[in-house]
């Protein structure tokens, strides 16, 4: 039995550009698959064969029961879409957008316009209801977009980098709104970029990369193939390094053939390939303390779906600001829970 | 799934735009009043119609050649709106949702419709201002006045499927507004339209004269009542209400055809 969302051997090319290169998906029913790779690497070729919008050059797709090559407005009727470039009429407002979808999935012009109320409340857009589109915020428009999506419930939803662009704020919000569909029993195809929000949002993940999937499983499935836990040590000083370095070496696991300290010298910063998670954490602070070496920080660092995504492709996930700029977030968090996991 | 309840709601979210977009609205009756005040006055002392180069006969002559011209510029707005459409976000949530495939179509033209309409009432009553008066060379009642602009109004909704064809083979909305404009000029002027087409070289003569945009200005000179009408052998110009009316449907059927196909296979 074939899940939610099913796709085997998908196939298109765009002049001599392999777009999808024989793509397969099986997305149970009521989870989230993450469709991870860099811009340019199939993803939205992917999402738009499956909402009938592209002709695959071979291929079968089977989504909701239904097969998106022979039946594809029974598809339409199943599906709700939400893309990168927020896909709502920006002269008209809110609630005119709202209800012209509604319509446009053949509710009637009443039932269209209490849905239309309803998604407004429910995503904060009630008091810009009347504005034109064109006067929104991204973020607004994002979630006016996502409400069109979700005009009727529809059981499976494919998102197409729905917070691409998106600030740390918004983006959080969004998360939650995905959050609670999925917990509504949605079936969501989830494209991205950014790896931290696969890591969050997505039960499955597949990473795709030049029309392929490259590596597919739970986000701890595919960090467990790059390898283990490390420590991370800032100490206060340089004259500090020496003393911390004697002290780490005792913790150091063989990892790939390298259990030595790496120490980067001008960010007075040490890291340690270990074993035992939370608990060595706080014998390694102890031990640190007991030789008198102050630490500025440290944490313990699992390895992120970047390091997955370099080590499988030999290239980083994208080399947009915002992404770097995401990444670095990711790091900071990660620290700051390490640390009250230690406590 | 409706293709008329579908097309209704594209047509009033087009409407609702043109409305935010007022300029829009007020740049499309500037430019056919300028038409009729330069056309007039410019052209008129030096027109010959039927042997006449009475101003005044030139004035009653010419306002069914500005009003068919005036029509067909509406194809400019559809073929820019159309286009502009497919290169937004837009096309691809119409696309994923079950919506008839040809609404997205014919809810434009629908409302471009509507603003023709609008135009055509504003340029008759300037033409009835400066001295057109209906039934100066024939009489005529209401009802064949109505006629004239209903074969008017079918002109104008037959090109903004040509309109629609150029939106949908451009890449920019701007390709599509002189896309739609460069060709109606030849088509507009090689006619019956401004001048008497017995006057141009002979083997100009039966272009103008079989060219469709022809045959709807000779139906409403004749139901207008209006001097001018051509005396040619030529069928389209002894029918020219069946000639206006058949062209018309065969242009929406043809061109209908063809875009609705078009917008299928475009793949954004």
């Amino acid at each position: 039995m074939p899940g939610a969302i099913y796709a085997e051997g998908l196939v298109k090319t765009f002049g001599d550009v392999r777009a999808l290169d024989g793509v397969d998906l099986d997305v149970p029913e009521g989870t989230v698959l993450g469709l991870l790779g860099p811009n340019g690497a199939g993803k939205t070729t992917t999402v738009r064969v499956l909402t009938t919008l592209l002709q695959p050059d071979s291929g079968r797709a089977v989504v909701a029961g239904t097969d998106v090559l022979k039946h594809p407005e029974k598809v339409r009727r199943s599906i709700g879409l939400s893309g990168q470039f927020a896909a709502v009429d920006e002269y008209l407002t809110g609630r005119e957008n709202l209800q012209m979808v509604g319509q446009l999935y053949q509710m009637k012009a009443k039932a269209a316009k209490v849905r239309a109320d309803e998604l407004l409340e429910r995503f904060r857009l009630a008091d810009a209801a009347d504005r034109t589109a064109k006067t929104y915020s991204g973020g607004m428009r994002r979630r006016l977009d996502l409400a069109a999506a979700l005009v009727v419930s529809p059981p499976v939803m494919f998102m197409d980098e729905p917070t691409t662009g998106l600030d740390p704020r918004n983006r959080q919000a969004l998360w939650e709104v995905i959050k609670e569909l999925v917990a509504g029993g949605t079936t969501l195809l989830l494209t991205t970029q950014y790896l931290e929000e696969a890591d969050h949002l997505a039960h499955d993940i597949c990473v795709v990369d030049q029309g392929k999937v490259i590596a597919r499983g739970t986000s701890d499935q595919l960090k467990a193939q790059t390898g283990g836990e490390r420590v991370e040590v800032v100490v206060h000083e340089p004259e500090m390094i020496a003393g911390a370095r004697a002290v780490l070496g005792r913790y150091g696991i063989a990892d790939r053939g390298q259990d030595e300290v790496s120490v980067e010298d001008h960010t007075r910063m040490l890291t340690v390939p270990v074993s035992g998670g939370a608990k060595l954490l706080a014998e390694v602070i102890r031990d640190l303390d007991a030789v008198g070496v102050e630490i500025d920080d440290i944490g313990l660092r699992r390895p992120t779906l970047d390091d997955v995504f370099i080590s499988l492709t030999g290239h980083a996930a994208a080399l947009t600001e915002e992404e770097n700029g995401g990444s670095r977030a990711e790091d900071g968090r990660g620290r700051r829970q390490t640390k009250e996991e230690a406590k | 799934m409706s293709t008329m309840n579908d097309s209704l709601v594209i047509a009033r979210r087009n409407l609702i735009r043109m409305t935010r977009i007022p300029e829009m609205i007020l740049f499309g009756l500037i430019q056919p009043v300028m038409f009729v005040i330069l056309f007039t006055y410019v052209f008129g002392g030096s027109m010959s119609i039927g042997g006449s180069t009475d101003p005044d006969v030139y004035k009653n002559f010419l306002m069914a050649g500005i009003f068919a011209q005036t029509v067909t510029f509406a194809t400019a707005g559809a073929g820019a709106g159309i286009a502009d459409d497919m290169h937004k976000g837009l096309i691809d949530r119409f696309r994923s949702l079950p919506m008839a495939r040809g609404a997205v179509l014919t809810g434009r033209t629908l409302a471009d419709l509507v603003q023709t309409a609008l135009t055509l009432l504003v340029l008759a009553i300037v033409a009835l201002i400066i001295g057109w008066r209906p039934g100066y060379a024939e009489p005529t009642n209401f009802g064949r006045v109505m006629a004239g602009f209903g074969l008017l109004l079918l002109l104008g909704y037959a090109f903004t499927w040509i309109g629609a064809l150029i939106g949908l083979s451009v890449r920019t909305p701007e390709a599509a507004t002189s896309g739609g404009l460069i060709w109606l000029f030849p088509v507009t002027f090689i006619s019956n339209a401004f001048v008497d087409s017995s006057q141009m070289p002979s083997w100009l003569q039966p272009i103008a004269e079989w060219n469709p945009f022809s045959a709807t200005v000779q139906a409403c000179r004749t139901l207008f009542g209006d001097p001018g009408v051509s005396p040619s052998d030529a069928w389209p110009m002894q029918y020219p209400v069946w000639a206006s009316l058949i062209y018309s449907i065969l242009i929406v059927a043809l061109f209908r055809t063809l875009s609705v196909r078009k917008y299928r296979r475009a793949d954004g």
